[in-house]
């Protein structure tokens, strides 16, 4: 089980660091705000992986948070383009 | 800023608003040992209240609240106080805290601090800051003060 979570927490910092190159480069403000929500995404399912490495249940809730604030943020910005747009 | 009205927006918040407040309230109530506390309660349900505002403009967040926001910082500033200076009266010193154990039975046993009531304080100060921020800086059109 060790790891096996010690593989997909590489996996996840990749991951992450490819996000942060989309987030760098993106073109528009809409590719940045899907790397960030990624990147959010990720941070999640990273702290799942250690709750399950180390059966610590502390940040269970965390987890919840972040999905939820990761939506809200999303939902800013996309309020945002659409009021430049229009 | 011009609030648009969108159907899947009200459908998605009346949804998730309700799961907001919820999951604040359980940050609250946990905050004493475990990650949460009044003031992330808080920010979550301003959360909460920024999904409204972005669904029904500060109108809705007016609806929602039962008070004013500044009614809101108020009693929540003046809980916080009265838990510090409950401190004073039972004995101890300044914003010093107790407990109490409540036997549930079955059910377990529940233990309540002091501190829940000055978080709850801390929780109703920044969920009032959040809705003043919302409708003071939000809105600029359809505020009605």
């Amino acid at each position: 089980m060790i790891a096996a979570t010690n593989g997909a927490l590489v996996l996840f910092a990749l991951a992450g660091a490819i996000t942060v190159v989309r987030l760098w480069r993106g073109p528009s403000l809409a590719d940045r705000m899907v790397a960030l929500d990624t990147l959010l995404f990720i941070g999640a399912g990273a702290l799942g992986t250690y709750v399950v490495r180390t059966g610590e249940t502390a940040f269970v809730p965390v987890i919840v948070v972040i999905a939820i604030v990761a939506f809200v943020g999303t939902l800013v910005v996309a309020r945002t383009i659409e009021n430049d747009v229009s | 800023m011009k609030i648009r009205s969108s159907h899947f927006l009200e459908t998605g918040s009346r949804t998730i608003v309700p799961t907001l407040l919820v999951v604040s309230v359980f940050l609250l109530v946990v905050g004493h040992n475990a990650p949460g506390g009044g003031f992330v309660g808080g920010l979550l349900a301003g959360s909460g209240l920024l999904v409204v505002f972005l669904t029904g403009g500060g109108r809705a967040v007016e609806d929602l609240l039962p008070v004013r926001p500044a009614t809101l910082i108020g009693s929540g500033i003046a809980l916080a106080m009265t838990t510090a200076l409950g401190g004073l009266a039972f004995g101890g010193s300044l914003l010093s805290s107790g407990k109490l154990d409540i036997d549930l039975g079955w059910v377990g046993k529940l233990e309540v601090g002091s501190a829940l009531i000055f978080d709850s304080g801390v929780y109703l100060v920044v969920t009032g800051l959040v809705a003043t921020v919302l409708l003071r800086l939000g809105d600029t059109e359809g505020a009605r003060r």
